[in-house]
């Protein structure tokens, strides 16, 4: 039987490990974090969850932890937030581009300095090269759905998936959710089968060091492999469906897009948000609808490029700067993407810097300013 | 019965063809600790002189699975590997004995970089041996100076000679209170080995370090490595024992007669001598002053080790 609960986005996060059947968890609880790691200590405690849980003294040691549990053939997770998640570069490197399956929980919350609490993308998003697959969820229950999905995904590809939600706006704040009967879990997500391990059996090297040339081939490895991960991603969603009922998206959840001539793109929370000033867009005589962004590497460029139809406008709003480039980071991605496939008009709208509230009524406004030539008062901090 | 050099197992794990330099010391102690590990170990090793010459993908020079992993990394990476072994085995995916995890690691894998994941590991007494092949500094690439590097030594960072004494770590991880460490010396090689073998068989954190004259970074003639590890030991600047949850439970010979005062130290000055980095100390007007300050040293090491025992 399917339960229905009221739960936080960090407690959600902890019942998805349950339900993954994760064998190792190592984490540490600070930098800031969430309560997804207390959360899941006390359920192996209380014997709720099999796992063996290593409370490690930081996050650089946390993904090291994680490294070394994948390669001798366990399950793995972890949950970190903003400086956390900074702290752990080096060892996101080599968790990516060593092509070892996991999945990490990211409460997205700003970087210091000056120290702040609250939401934006800026943690997750300076992670992009990492060779890690990033999803954004929208709602408490798809931080659930999407860690479960994310081991489906992260283990066909052999890439790791970070999924990434609101700090406070989804970590903190509850919501009702479904947690499917475990059957239909166990049913879409099959015990791990690792590829490889460390193994005396069959000693190998990982990760040694090599020449160029298998190093190159390599890295080019790496790429196709997330570009072979976007099926994987389709796939995922629809079979996570067939199981459970539930559907947030694939690597795009679209909102009002089919007869739109404005497109209001975005990710996380703020998605969400958008869909209520899509409606009231439309309200006012605007065809407004919303493109989310769910799977953000590997970067949707055809399933974007499909959907945004050529002469219509996109407004970008997004929580996070590309610093020296007078833009966030996910406009410049969809130019990029759509340079020399569709021909729109793309206006880009920082905001909600630091947790700094988003309304619909707000996100309407700018969306409304930006399409009608109104530049600079679109800008929130300015 | 401790046993004899013409005893030890001959498995190899070390294969031939590795790139290490003539005389290498972290490559001969590898040889020693795989005979008495035997062949059911999982090793990460940190960037070090054995990562560098342990063979390019897809070689490899060691038998064993060996993974690489970030330079801070050694510690975490094998509680990562234990705990991932011991969730199977909970689970019924891994029958039979687990492997014994091992880290392979220099002096600035311990010492310096590797310090907290260490201190952690050691914290929450994870089950595996942490190795640190002690050759006092940064020898791979280009002999920088460490925190294992002893006063007075000259370096690449530190070319008029380092300033500032030795980190002690054998005393950091003393206090640490693990289950089981040790230190020992190439030129004792059947004596390494049986601490190793002791290791194995200890649950916990147990930490060997092994002292390792590297003839590019101390500046002396290859074929004396051996001898430069045996006049370390018996001149009191290497000493040998055991501790068991923060107490020392045994001195090894020679280091049994020094601190009991049933031996003298000596060779001292030949050690010294024989070493260019520390050639500007030696000089006819340092060297005496410089002797007795490192004499000095070695008796206060030996009066505070004396005051941990058993």
């Amino acid at each position: 039987m399917s339960e229905r609960l009221l739960e936080t986005g960090c407690h959600a996060a902890a019942l998805a490990v349950r339900s993954a059947r994760v064998d190792v968890v190592a984490a540490y609880p600070i930098t800031p974090q969430s309560s997804v790691v207390e959360t899941v200590a006390s359920m192996v405690e209380e014997g709720t969850l099999d796992c063996r849980f290593l409370p490690v003294e930081g996050e650089h040691s946390a993904m090291a932890a994680c490294a070394g549990a994948i390669a001798a053939g366990a399950r793995v997770f972890t949950a970190t937030a903003s400086q956390g998640l900074l702290y752990m570069h080096e060892v996101l490197h080599m968790v990516g581009g060593g092509r070892l399956p996991m999945v990490m929980a990211n409460v997205n919350r700003a970087v210091f300095p000056p120290w702040a609490l609250l939401v934006d993308h800026q943690d997750s998003l300076s992670q992009r090269d990492t060779a890690w697959m990033q999803m954004y969820v929208a709602s408490v229950q798809e931080i659930y759905n999407a860690i479960i999905q994310g081991f489906r995904v992260a283990e066909g590809a052999q890439l790791p998936v970070m999924v990434n939600f609101d700090g406070f706006i989804l970590s903190h704040c509850a919501s009702g959710i479904t947690v499917p009967d475990q059957e239909a879990i166990d049913a879409f997500l099959p015990p791990y089968e690792p590829l490889w391990r460390l193994d005396p059996a069959n000693p190998s090297s990982y990760a040694n060091v090599t020449a160029t040339e298998y190093y190159g081939k390599h890295r080019a490895a790496i790429q196709r492999a997330h570009e072979a991960a976007k099926p994987l991603f389709i796939e995922a969603a629809a079979s996570y469906r067939d199981h459970t009922g539930m559907w947030d998206g694939d690597l795009l959840e679209l909102y009002k897009t089919e007869d739109a001539e404005v497109f209001i793109v975005a990710m996380g929370s703020m998605a969400a948000e958008a869909k209520l000033s899509a409606d009231a867009l439309r309200e006012r005589g605007v065809k407004a609808g919303v493109v989310r962004i769910r799977v953000y590497r590997p970067f949707p460029v055809e399933a974007l490029a499909e959907v945004l139809p050529e002469g219509a406008a996109a407004v970008v709003l997004e929580r996070n700067y590309s610093f020296g480039l007078n833009s966030g980071i996910l406009a410049v991605e969809l130019k990029s993407a759509l340079y020399g496939r569709k021909n729109l008009r793309i206006f880009d709208r920082v905001m909600g810097i630091g947790g700094q509230d988003l309304t619909w009524a707000y996100m309407a406004r700018v969306v409304e300013d930006a399409i009608n030539g109104k530049e600079a008062t679109s800008w929130q901090h300015e | 019965m401790a046993t004899r050099i013409k005893d030890l197992p001959a498995d190899e794990i070390v294969l031939s063809g590795n790139g290490a330099c003539a005389s290498c010391p972290s490559t001969l102690a590898l040889r020693i600790v795989g005979k008495a590990l035997g062949s059911n170990v999982v090793m990460l090793l940190t960037p070090s002189c054995t990562v560098a010459s342990m063979g390019l993908t897809p070689q490899m020079a060691f038998n064993y699975p060996a993974m690489n992993v970030c330079f801070a990394t050694a510690a975490s990476s094998a509680s990562g590997v234990m705990y991932s072994l011991e969730a199977q085995a909970m689970k019924g995916r891994l029958q039979g004995e687990l492997p014994t995890v091992i880290t392979w690691t220099g002096d600035g894998g311990t010492y310096d970089i590797g310090f907290q994941a260490l201190s952690a590991a050691a914290e929450r007494n994870d089950h595996f041996i942490h190795f640190c092949y002690n050759n006092e500094a940064y020898s791979n690439t280009g002999v920088q100076r460490s925190a294992a590097t002893p006063a007075f030594a000259a370096t690449t960072t530190t070319p008029g000679g380092k300033v500032e004494a030795k980190k002690n770590m054998p005393l950091l991880m003393l206090d640490h209170r693990v289950p089981y460490m040790a230190t020992a010396s190439l030129a004792y090689p059947a004596d390494l080995y049986d601490k190793v073998v002791k290791a194995k068989s200890v649950k916990g954190l147990k930490y060997i370090e092994i002292f390792a004259p590297c003839y590019p970074g101390w500046r002396f003639e290859s074929k004396d490595m051996i001898k430069l590890a045996r006049l370390a030991v018996r001149s009191g600047v290497n000493l040998l024992w055991e501790a068991e949850n923060g107490a020392i439970t045994r001195f090894s010979h020679p280091t049994k007669g020094l601190v009991e005062g049933s031996s003298q130290p000596r060779g001292l000055e030949e050690y010294f001598e024989a070493q260019g980095r520390f050639k500007h100390v030696m000089t006819p007007e340092r060297k005496e002053a410089f002797l007795s300050g490192v004499e000095a040293e070695i008796r206060a090491e030996m009066d505070l080790l004396r005051g941990r025992q058993v």
